[in-house]
């Protein structure tokens, strides 16, 4: 109870006063919007790609402590797809940390921002 | 391989019952005040932050038949195998950009099933009806296949005979039906600890066994030299490219991947996932190799049976009290996919069947005990499958589970950027691409790579010839993707004529900022929160 009060107090004075929650409700879906058009989703598109160019890496030349280049190219592919999904999220994430909770301080310190 | 091998069928036995004390604790795990809600039962709460999110997903996608077959195909067939890799790894930018919309829409509309959206988005039960039934009969072979990795387990400790998996699945299905989504939740954490445990020591010991990679890696060019060695034939490269493509676009069409997804608190934990989530693909990659290290080490598969090369390996290479945690490892991680499947076809069968068809007013308590008995049901009907028909026919199954699965693809997943597509032209491109796949996979022959003499006449794959359509090569590709191309085909050139023909275009009911919203957005449809005596919904929020 106690919490759920203390957001809904950050909510109206993030809001400036009047029809707060209408106004904070607009902005945060425009963010989410603009979020979800980003260019830098366009990142993912090689990850998706170039994993698919088997030409690429059928091969067996250089290899890698006894791995033809076929294994441990695939295998290297993985980091490439960790590095474009991280830059991603982390330039259309909305919030700092996914884990707080929606009562929680995080919330508080969002409406805040 | 007479005797059963008692340490590690002790060690086996141990984990397996302590993990069935975890799916019944599971009920009061994370406690809502009501299970009996199907948004409880079937999505845990739809409150998963992203640890959870990661061992629940994970544990969801990469079952044991993965782990099973993936090696055994590298065994038997060489390089192809490996196409898990690419396949995995472009699973996730895809997720990324796919199902974030699904999440959002369905958090908005309260929707548990991909089916529920299909029929909002387009304004058809017929077509809802129609992803839901692609759904249920696309994962039943998928559960039984779990029990195939059960069995190639037990086989290798020297248990035969069916009546362990009925036990076993008759202890899943029982804290399924107590716990829903919380029980593999709550067990994937068990699952995925051992499965990376196992990985990481096979990793270690066994290349230093056998005398380091280039030992194995020339083990296996050694046996599949005549071709192409280790590498793929350039006759294969388009079918390995399309059956990566196509599994992944296939993969994240299931229900039971969307059911991991939904349950997943918000848009964030969903993406930080997506960067996550890879390394069970490099344990993947890893463990594929298992494959190879029995070629160099000489293990025979126990019975002939190739699902069991992995097991094989692991008996001759651990000792019995590590081996016999390997096993478990395996056994453990066919019942976290078993159960999520069971829940996700559950759910379709309640709200898309039932709710639709025969009992609209049914309440969410009915809903709910619906899909508890429903998924009792599924499994029931995957223990069928194992118990009466050829392991090797499930096998088939599944491999046509794919290629069905991916012909909701217009409907769900391009569904989710556009509103263009006529609604009964979603309905003819599905029978399309459905007759077009069903028909290139009758007239694919297994050939015993070593003799060159045809096993089996139909269903024998899926790499699909295309000098059968009148190409002059002999290169193959994946029927899957044909049949998704030809589903596409259909749908846009039916569209064009059904507007023409002025057709009524149904309305859809999903609203644009419904795609982008998040868990904090006010419209969102929460369920009743045990620590809020207030609504959900903020005064003033209600009216959007």
């Amino acid at each position: 109870m106690v919490e759920h009060s203390a957001s809904d107090n950050a909510a109206v004075s993030a809001g400036g006063g009047e029809a707060p929650d209408r106004s904070d409700r607009q902005r945060k879906s425009e963010r989410q919007q603009s979020n979800d058009r980003s260019a830098w989703n366009w990142l993912l598109v090689p990850a998706i790609v170039i994993p698919l160019l088997v030409p690429l890496y059928n091969r067996v030349e250089p290899t890698l402590f006894g791995w033809p280049f076929f294994y441990w190219g695939q295998l290297a592919f993985i980091a490439l797809g960790v590095a474009t999904t991280s830059v991603v999220y982390q330039k259309t994430k909305t919030r700092k940390d996914p884990d707080t909770d929606r009562l929680g301080r995080g919330s508080v310190e969002r409406e805040v921002r | 391989m007479e005797g059963i091998k008692t340490t590690e069928l002790v060690i086996f036995i141990l984990f397996f019952l302590f993990v069935t004390g975890l799916g019944f604790y599971a009920a009061r795990w994370r406690r809502p005040t009501d299970l009996l809600h199907l948004d409880e039962w079937g999505l845990g709460g739809r409150k998963f932050g992203s640890w959870v999110t990661w061992f629940l997903v994970g544990g969801d996608l990469y079952t044991a038949y993965t782990f099973v077959a993936v090696p055994a195909l590298m065994f038997g067939a060489g390089a192809g195998g490996f196409f898990a890799v690419p396949y995995t790894i472009i699973l996730y930018p895809i997720f990324f950009l796919i199902l974030i919309r699904l999440w959002s829409v369905s958090h908005v509309r309260g929707y548990v099933t991909p089916a529920d959206f299909v029929r909002a988005r387009w304004d058809s039960p017929t077509l809802a009806l129609l992803v839901a039934i692609t759904g249920i009969v696309a994962t039943m072979p998928y559960i039984a296949l779990q029990l195939i990795g059960i069995e190639a387990v037990l086989k290798t400790m020297g248990v035969k005979g069916e009546i362990p998996i009925v036990v076993a699945f008759i202890i899943l299905a029982l804290y399924t039906y107590s716990s829903g989504l919380r029980a593999p939740a709550l067990i994937a954490f068990v699952k995925d600890t051992l499965i990376y445990l196992t990985i990481i020591v096979a990793i270690i010991v066994i290349p230093s066994k056998l005398g380091g990679w280039d030992v194995i890696f020339g083990a296996a060019e050694e046996k599949f030299g005549s071709g192409a060695g280790i590498l793929l034939p350039a006759t294969g490269q388009l079918q390995y490219a399309t059956l990566a493509l196509g599994s992944a676009l296939a993969l994240f069409l299931y229900p039971h991947s969307i059911t991991g997804v939904l349950a997943s608190k918000n848009r964030d934990v969903i993406k930080r996932n997506m960067s996550a989530l890879p390394a069970y693909s490099l344990a993947l990659g890893l463990l594929a190799l298992l494959g190879y290290m029995a070629i160099a080490a000489g293990t025979t598969p126990v019975d002939g049976d190739g699902n069991t090369i992995v097991p094989a390996l692991m008996d001759q290479m651990f000792p019995d009290w590590f081996a016999g945690i390997a096993f478990a490892a395996i056994g453990i991680g066919a019942l976290v996919p078993a159960a999520i499947m069971s829940i996700a076809a559950a759910n379709l069968f309640t709200r898309n069947i039932y709710k639709e068809y025969i009992r609209k007013d049914a309440s969410s308590r009915q809903e709910a005990k619906v899909a508890k008995v429903a998924s009792l049901v599924v499994k029931l009907g995957a223990l069928l499958v194992i118990i009466f028909i050829d392991p090797q026919f499930s096998i088939d199954l599944q491999l046509i589970g794919g290629v069905i699965i991916l012909q909701t693809l217009p409907a769900l997943a391009i569904g989710l950027f556009t509103h263009w597509f006529h609604r009964w032209a979603l309905i003819a491109g599905w029978a399309a691409g459905m007759g077009i796949g069903m028909l290139m996979l009758y007239n694919i022959s297994k050939i015993d790579p070593a003799t060159g003499e045809v096993v089996r006449e139909h269903f024998g794959g899926s790499a699909f010839a295309l000098s059968k359509l009148g190409f002059d090569t002999p290169t193959t590709i994946y029927t899957g993707f044909v049949a998704i191309l030809v589903n596409l085909l259909v749908t846009v050139i039916a569209t064009f004529i059904l507007r023409a023909m002025k057709q009524p275009e149904g309305t859809d009911t999903t609203r644009l900022e419904d795609y982008f919203a998040d868990e904090d957005d006010p419209r969102v449809h929460d369920v009743p929160d045990p620590l809020e005596d207030a609504p959900a919904v903020k005064p003033g929020g209600s009216s959007g």
